[in-house]
């Protein structure tokens, strides 16, 4: 087949002449390579004569088998010639891959480096959360540098835009709760308490729960992956040269904004799921809605509101806390930003559990049972 | 994967014979409502090196990224080494991705491979067969050609400075023997020395390894030195294609103004005192070079 990289191997007077016929290409010294590295030598001479074409590739193969036989070089064109003459010392041993350590040394190598970081990420977010109200409060005495436009885009991204898909949410969750409580209530014979169950859970816990997973996911994840942008872009330290503090100008409008948003997307949420919840009433128990809704003020008390409530502004508080202190921390490349946007979601989910869990025990204790 | 390698088009084992590796005819790039290009006309010659200059926003670019297919362009149709490049997809195979290498303007390395590893791409993706201690060798060679220090083989992009990245890139662009290769602006950012260092790189390789070079650039010196034609893209097409001293004497203002502007003349006359330099022995040329020297250290003082 014609197109075809091929050798031949001549003894001649004077030792073995390997003489190399056809393209010497990139694309056809693949199939070659090894069988040519495996030729027995002695070889004298490596001709070059009945090649027809040829590339760097070509003839730094053609090199190295020189090189390996101690041959010389013979019948070159002249292009074959000023290839040679520029590859020539360009061969040196350093790895590909950057240098790496054993296993055994790696491992406990990364376990030391997480454990020591996780002292310096707990010293970083304090002094992060200090910084803040260090801002808040310079901003509280300077009123006139306070960026309204921001704190107001930023309640958009957070809190308007977010109303269709956590009122979906909750819906569904409203009628699972609703549906799956009824089913086991059954067994008492006491569906009627489905209205208690689905009132009291979601306004102390899942509303405000699952909505501030929903934040976490869809604006802490923002808040990082844009901070974490504009730092590789150097645009957080064009900001500082011009005077601007990035605390003020990014960190702040984005924190109020899931302060002031929480709530009221945690008390919307819990809404839309007593809806599905008397969705599911009216439909599967007989329970006529608006009766289902009237219902819910007699058995939920009003302290059940409250914890809900209370608990929101610290959840929209560590969330968006975390989204900007790792949005700050990236540096060098752009595979940084995804990894503290993973970082931001995954620590501010398992924070808002934790605490979660305090506050209940906290307000059971206060005898909001 | 295994399709896609299935469907690849027959396997290069020729150089480019023809005249014009690039034909660009009436082209036409328009954005909304902003015509960028109208009935643009191009040709590149085999084995030169082309300059295209032109004022910021008026699509060189552009045409580069119309060329190597990353633009589908309005209007018009593209040839490079014979093959449409209008009708086909961005990553559809037709036989000349592997013929031509590309240097983006902010070296465009992928950044969480080292650089020899960023060369092993191009070689793994068009050629699996070749050994991988082969892929190795050709890569740091590839990186040493580029005139990076041996050590930088196995250093990630954010370790190295801006001339390193652009020369990585390079090695990148190099990696499968192009015929042909695209320069976006590869002295833009880059100190006197290390522009000129990376000029003569370029003249050197295209030499050496019988390169075509399409070269967008801003830097007169680099049009000076190395270019052997130069394209001047104006009022949304190619205005004027040439060698630099006929270009000066056409009467478009903007080429006058560019040329004969300062920078211009003061790259023409760095270009003229050294070549002045390097005759030094003729008595003439020695009172020249004195004479201009005298001239611009006087100036200075005033």
């Amino acid at each position: 087949m014609a197109g075809l990289a091929e050798y031949e191997l001549e003894q001649g007077d004077g030792g073995a002449v390997l003489k190399l016929a056809g393209p010497y290409l990139v694309s056809t010294i693949g199939a070659l390579d090894e069988e040519l590295r495996s030729l027995e030598g002695p070889i004298a001479k490596v001709d070059l004569a009945s090649v027809s074409e040829i590339d760097t590739v070509g003839a730094w193969v053609a090199c190295q088998i020189a090189g390996e036989h101690n041959a010389e070089i013979v019948g070159a064109s002249d292009r074959a010639e000023r290839l040679l003459d520029a590859l020539e010392g360009l061969s040196s041993d350093y790895g590909i891959a950057p240098p790496r350590a054993p296993v055994w040394v790696r491992v406990p190598e990364a376990v030391g480096e997480k454990v020591f970081n996780a002292r310096s990420g707990i010293v970083g977010v304090v002094s992060f959360l200090g910084a803040l109200l260090i801002s808040i409060a310079r901003l509280a005495r300077h009123p006139r540098n306070f960026r309204m436009v921001a704190l107001v885009r930023q309640v958009e991204l957070v809190g308007v835009s977010a109303l269709p898909i956590i009122g979906l949410m909750s819906f569904l969750i409203g009628i699972v709760i609703a549906q799956q409580g009824a089913v086991q209530l059954a067994a008492f014979g006491a569906e009627t308490l489905t209205v208690n169950l689905v009132g009291r859970i979601t306004l102390r816990e899942l509303g405000v729960l699952m909505t501030a997973i929903m934040v976490a996911g869809r604006s802490g994840s923002a808040f990082a992956a844009e901070i974490g942008t504009m730092k590789l872009t150097e645009e957080i330290d064009a900001m500082r040269t011009i005077g601007i503090s990035p605390m003020e100008a990014l960190v702040v409008p984005r924190i109020l904004a899931a302060v002031l948003m929480m709530p009221l997307l945690g008390f919307y949420a819990s809404c839309m799921a007593i809806i599905g919840g008397a969705f599911v009433g009216d439909i599967m128990l007989g329970i006529p809605f608006l009766t289902f809704l009237s219902r819910i003020q007699e058995v939920v008390p009003t302290y059940d509101v409250w914890v809900g409530l209370i608990k929101a502004p610290v959840f929209g508080l560590i969330v968006a806390l975390a989204g900007c202190y790792h949005g700050m921390q990236v540096k060098g490349n752009s595979e940084e930003v995804g990894l503290r946007t993973t970082l931001s979601v995954v620590s501010a989910i398992f924070a808002v559990i934790v605490l979660d869990a305090i506050f209940a025990v906290f307000f059971t204790e206060l005898g909001w049972g | 994967m295994a399709e896609e390698r299935g469907t690849k088009s027959p396997r290069r084992h020729e150089r480019y014979r023809g005249e014009y590796p690039i034909i660009v005819e009436n082209l036409k790039n328009q954005f909304g409502e902003t015509v960028v290009h109208e009935g643009l006309d191009l040709t590149v010659k085999r084995g030169e090196i082309l300059g295209v200059v032109g004022g910021s926003g008026t699509g060189k670019s552009v045409l580069m990224r119309s060329i190597i297919g990353l633009q589908r362009p309005t209007e018009g149709e593209i040839e490079v080494f014979g093959k449409s490049i209008v009708d086909a997809e961005p990553d559809q195979q037709i036989g000349v991705r592997d013929r031509w290498g590309v240097l983006f303007q902010g070296g465009a390395l992928f950044s969480t491979l080292t650089v020899g590893e960023n060369v092993e791409v191009p070689l793994k993706q068009f050629y699996p067969e070749i050994s991988d201690e082969l892929r190795e060798e050709i890569a740091r060679y590839k990186v040493l050609l580029s005139g990076l220090p041996e050590e930088a083989v196995n250093k990630y992009p954010s370790e190295l400075s801006g001339g390193m990245k652009k020369r990585a890139g390079l090695a990148r662009a190099l990696a499968l023997d192009p015929e042909l290769l695209f320069l976006d602006e590869p002295t833009a950012g880059l100190d006197p020395i290390g522009a000129s260092a990376f000029d003569n790189l370029t003249r050197e390789l295209k030499e050496t390894l019988g390169l075509t070079v399409f070269l967008i650039t801003h830097d007169l010196d680099t049009l000076h030195e190395i270019c052997d034609r130069v394209a001047v893209l104006a009022d949304r097409k190619v205005i004027a294609v040439d060698t630099v001293p006929k270009l000066m004497e056409l009467d478009h203002p903007w080429i006058q103004e560019y040329f004969n502007g300062p920078r211009g003349r003061a790259a023409l006359t760095a270009q003229a005192v050294d070549e002045l330099r390097r005759h030094m022995d003729d008595p003439v040329a020695a009172r020249a070079v004195k004479a201009l020297d005298n001239a611009r250290s006087s100036r200075d003082k005033a």
